[in-house]
């Protein structure tokens, strides 16, 4: 299926955000996840399913400014 | 407050803008603002401000300037080496723009100063470098209910949001903690392209400007994310959170608290080795 993932179209196989994201070698505690706009809480990225057409946004950390 | 014939010279191309005008110029006369940080962020924001003709500029630093920091924190110059950072910019602040009242702060900002601080100014501009002092901010703004601009700069990427408290989406209504000590790399040892400082800095000046002049559509419930390597800016939609724990439905943070620091330095050199 297709998705969106920081704006980008991904064919990706059917999973799970987490699941999506162990596949790109991210730690899940190095990004906040959106889904369609909305911020996913870290608890329930192992529960929700990605799905056709979904936007995804992955935000990672930026701390620097000095 | 009238200006004087040397003050409309000075701000007459702000004055010639329908949108500032005279009544904007004095606006800006009378604002104040705090720039966290007198850095990378701080620098060139807070030259763009003092030029602009903002009355009062707060700096809050402890630090001294570093050989290494001059890459990019372009108020501070070589003859500063080894000087206090906010000493140093209010010098080149005053030279600039000598209408400008500049309130030096040699200290760190920290749950136990945070509030009074910002409770005396109109914006707050973020310009730190680590994940503690971010979500200090972002608290502190908060309970005070002042407008922030936040900013962050890392390697060739930049970030910048307006924060409206209990109007906007909050930093933690995206990110709801600090990272994990050591998991992220959150100061200069990573290195960071100087140019993003001015660019990412002169876009919070604007951003603070506009809050302080009423005029456009400030980067509220967005993130405006900035890729050097492209030359490319991305727009992120944020919205609040009713699960933040700040300005959520069901907050779990109502005081102040410091987080403590990340080990970034640590963990980057045993990535290097
Ligand atoms: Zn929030």
């Amino acid at each position: 299926m297709v998705v969106r993932i920081n704006g980008k179209s991904e064919e990706i196989q059917g999973t799970t955000v987490l699941d999506l994201l162990k596949a790109k070698n991210i730690d899940p505690h190095m990004v906040a996840v959106e889904l369609n706009d909305k911020m996913l809480e870290r608890d329930h990225l192992a529960t929700t399913a990605v799905k056709e057409g979904d936007q995804l946004e992955f935000l990672f950390y930026m701390g620097g400014g000095r | 407050m009238d200006f004087t014939d040397e003050q409309i010279t000075r701000y007459s191309r702000h004055i010639l803008l329908p949108e500032v005008g005279g009544k904007g110029q004095k606006k800006l006369a009378k604002a104040r603002l705090l720039i966290v940080g007198a850095g990378g962020l701080g620098s060139p924001a807070a030259l763009y401000l003092a030029a602009a003709g903002v009355g009062t500029l707060g700096l809050i630093d402890s630090d001294a300037v570093d050989l290494s920091n001059l890459q990019r924190q372009i108020i501070h110059h070589t003859p500063d080496l080894g000087r206090s950072k906010v000493l140093s910019a209010k010098e080149k602040i005053r030279a600039l723009n000598p209408d400008v009242n500049v309130v030096t702060y040699e200290d760190r900002l920290l749950a136990r100063n945070a509030l009074e601080l910002v409770r005396g100014y109109d914006v707050v501009i973020d310009g730190v470098d680590n994940f503690p002092a971010k979500f200090l901010i972002n608290d502190a703004c908060y309970f005070a209910e002042k407008p922030l601009v936040h900013g962050g700069i890392l390697r060739f990427d930049g970030r910048v949001t307006t924060i409206l408290p209990k109007k906007s989406a909050c930093y933690r209504c995206v990110f709801r903690n600090p990272p994990p000590p050591g998991l992220v790399a959150s100061c200069q040892e990573a290195g960071v392209i100087g140019v993003l400082a001015g660019i990412i800095g002169t876009i919070q000046a604007t951003e603070a400007l506009k809050l302080v002049l009423g005029i456009g559509r400030p980067l509220t419930d967005r993130m405006l994310d900035f890729d050097a390597r492209r030359t490319a800016f991305r727009e992120i939609k944020t919205r609040r959170n009713p699960n933040c724990p700040l300005c959520g439905d069901h907050p779990t943070i109502t005081e102040l608290v410091d987080h403590e620091e990340t080990e970034c330095a640590v963990k980057v050199t045993s990535d290097i080795s």
